[in-house]
């Protein structure tokens, strides 16, 4: 490691001892606003009596993460399933639905990208369906495909779509016209010009357009899980909502987090992997 | 139909404006041809259409009128009888050297087995001098070597006929000289059938049988076709020994600044022929260039020219 990556992780984590430290001081349990006097049995049953303020201390957040990480697979049942469990649910969801779009986003956006026609044909519906926000189609959804679980892969499905056709087209229409002009005086036929100079040529912006789409799938997938409940990270952190059990939803919230910049490192890695220089 | 190799008849090349309406013509009533084994620049100003011209050969664009044949057989769309060399080497980034070369090579003999299609690329690219770094990326190369890739990429394909688009434009001049010299060898031991685009006046004598210049656009037209008439085993380190050489240079240069906006084209002053340009030998001359190929019965064109001595 250089010395100005080792100076970066030092000021990091500087950083991140300083946020702890403010975070524990601001929810110190402090003195009791109840005289000492006071009925303390009344105190006890408004709570007050156990001189806590209701947001967790770092140590209490520690203790979660310990708990859970330490045992990340197991299930007891509907409403208590490891973390690792939970991840891989929303995960499941998240890449099948990932994989439906691709699977029609990358044709579709090469056929539109070739044809101007098709592109300004296309063009209106995409703008229009490219805003809605996934959730809008939840009730839809949840009303024709009769199914949750359904439901939140179509949501994965419908939001990762318009980035990576969006992409994909505007990739392939902006191919440089030298190298399709190559492969034309080549007569190379017109599968082998789609896979060995068209897709080389646009794979990183398509690339672009896949990377955008995950991030959008992992923001969506905790939303629609709160929605249609069951199993996932999002109902985990709903269920745990409901139980009043803080710790363990910023547990879940960084969980969140971390997994997220976890698929996004794969896909910047993907996406070097395309990437040519000229 | 003619008994040439190439032919090209008519043409014409009219780009529609923003608004719809026609535009004047880049050019038209351009007429020539090419011979088996010939060598033949083109040179003119910017705007006059080369690029169009050579597009048209390759089947990359359409002419708006006029027809070219090649081999007796029309010119419609691109084909592998056609290699074409281009202005900004066009090598595809994700492959390598080899990968390029291999690539056109896989094209034109698809059945052939790797091995052999690895072989005849790298054949190619020991001839124009890059034996060493056929595993490269072009990136990695400087912009003469890809530009020789772009040379092998080409001649690998064996083509009826070779189109260079200003091949050598965005080169030094050392580096230019190096490749011209190397094209020069390889036309010279295979014969190869060239049209080769340029604005350079030494490169044009070095290397055609026959230069052709295009008068100014809009209306462009080919205004004559210079005959080189230095022997054909020429060098770059000997070639200005000649005498010919200066001829045949000022009477180029002399066209190129003075003469190219009133021979033909839009604003011409003189009476011309474009379906049979007059075909002039300067390098032969010690007057004036003489018209050699007049259409008959027609007086000589009156050639506003000043006199090389």
């Amino acid at each position: 490691m250089s010395k100005f990556t080792l100076k970066a992780a030092f000021i990091s984590l500087m950083m991140l001892a300083i946020f702890l430290g403010a975070w524990q001081l601001a929810t110190q349990p402090k003195e009791s606003a109840v005289q000492a006097g006071a009925d303390s049995e009344y105190a006890q049953l408004m709570g007050t009596g156990q001189q806590k303020t209701g947001f967790p201390t770092p140590g209490m957040v520690g203790k979660s993460f310990v708990e859970y990480l330490s045992d990340p697979f197991y299930d007891k049942g509907p409403n208590d399933k490891g973390i690792g469990i939970q991840i891989a649910y929303s995960l499941g969801r998240v890449a099948l639905g990932f994989l439906l779009a691709t699977l029609i986003a990358l044709p579709v956006g090469f056929m539109i990208g070739m044809s101007p026609l098709l592109y300004r044909a296309f063009d209106p519906f995409i703008q229009v369906l490219k805003p809605i926000s996934p959730l809008a189609w939840m009730p839809l959804a949840l009303y024709s495909l009769k199914d949750s679980d359904i439901s939140g892969i179509f949501v994965i499905f419908i939001c990762s779509i318009w980035p990576m056709l969006i992409n994909t087209a505007f990739g392939v229409a902006s191919v440089r016209r030298d190298w399709i002009n190559v492969a034309r005086t080549l007569e190379v036929n017109p599968l082998r010009k789609a896979m060995l100079v068209i897709l080389p040529a646009a794979a990183p912006t398509i690339l672009t357009g896949m990377r955008i789409s995950m991030g959008i799938a992992w923001l969506v997938i905790v939303a629609a899980e709160m929605l249609v409940g069951g199993t996932g990270i999002g109902y985990f952190v709903w269920n745990e909502w409901n139980n009043l059990a803080l710790p363990n939803v910023i547990f879940a919230v960084a969980m969140i987090g971390i997994v997220g910049m976890f698929l996004d490192l794969l896909f910047g890695w993907l996406q070097k992997l395309v990437t040519y220089r000229e | 139909m003619s008994t040439h190799f190439l032919s090209v008849e008519n043409l014409k090349k009219v780009y529609p404006s923003a608004n719809g309406k026609a535009n004047a013509p880049v050019f038209e009533d351009i007429n020539f041809h090419i011979d088996k084994g010939e060598f033949v620049c083109i040179i003119g100003h910017s705007g006059c259409g080369k690029t169009t011209i050579l597009n048209v050969l390759a089947g990359l664009e359409e002419a708006s009128a006029g027809n070219a044949f090649m081999d007796s057989r029309e010119v419609s769309g691109p084909s592998l009888d056609r290699g074409v060399v281009f202005q900004s080497h066009a090598l595809m980034p994700w492959m390598s050297v080899l990968g390029n070369v291999a690539f056109a090579v896989k094209s034109k003999w698809p059945d052939w087995p790797k091995d052999k299609i690895n072989a005849h690329a790298s054949k190619y690219l020991e001839m124009v001098g890059l034996g060493h770094a056929i595993h490269k990326k072009p990136a990695e190369l400087s912009g003469g070597m890809k530009q020789r890739v772009g040379i092998a990429r080409a001649f690998a394909i064996q083509p009826k006929m070779l189109l260079l688009d200003e091949p050598f434009g965005a080169l030094d001049a050392l580096t230019r000289g190096t490749i011209q010299d190397e094209l020069l060898k390889i036309v010279q031991a295979t014969h190869q059938t060239v049209f080769m685009i340029t604005h350079d006046v030494d490169e044009a004598i070095l290397l055609a049988d026959k230069i052709m210049l295009m008068s100014n656009g809009p209306h462009a037209k080919i205004a004559e076709i210079v005959e080189v008439t230095m022997p054909r085993d020429r060098t770059r380190a000997g070639i200005h020994h000649d005498p010919q050489y200066y001829k045949i240079r000022n009477h180029l240069v002399d066209f190129l600044v003075n003469r190219s906006k009133t021979y033909a084209g839009a604003d011409a002053e003189m009476f011309h022929d474009p379906k049979n340009p007059p075909l002039v030998r300067p390098g032969l001359d010690s007057e004036p260039a003489q018209v050699v190929a007049l259409p008959a019965g027609k007086p000589a064109p009156q050639l506003k020219q000043v006199v090389n001595q």
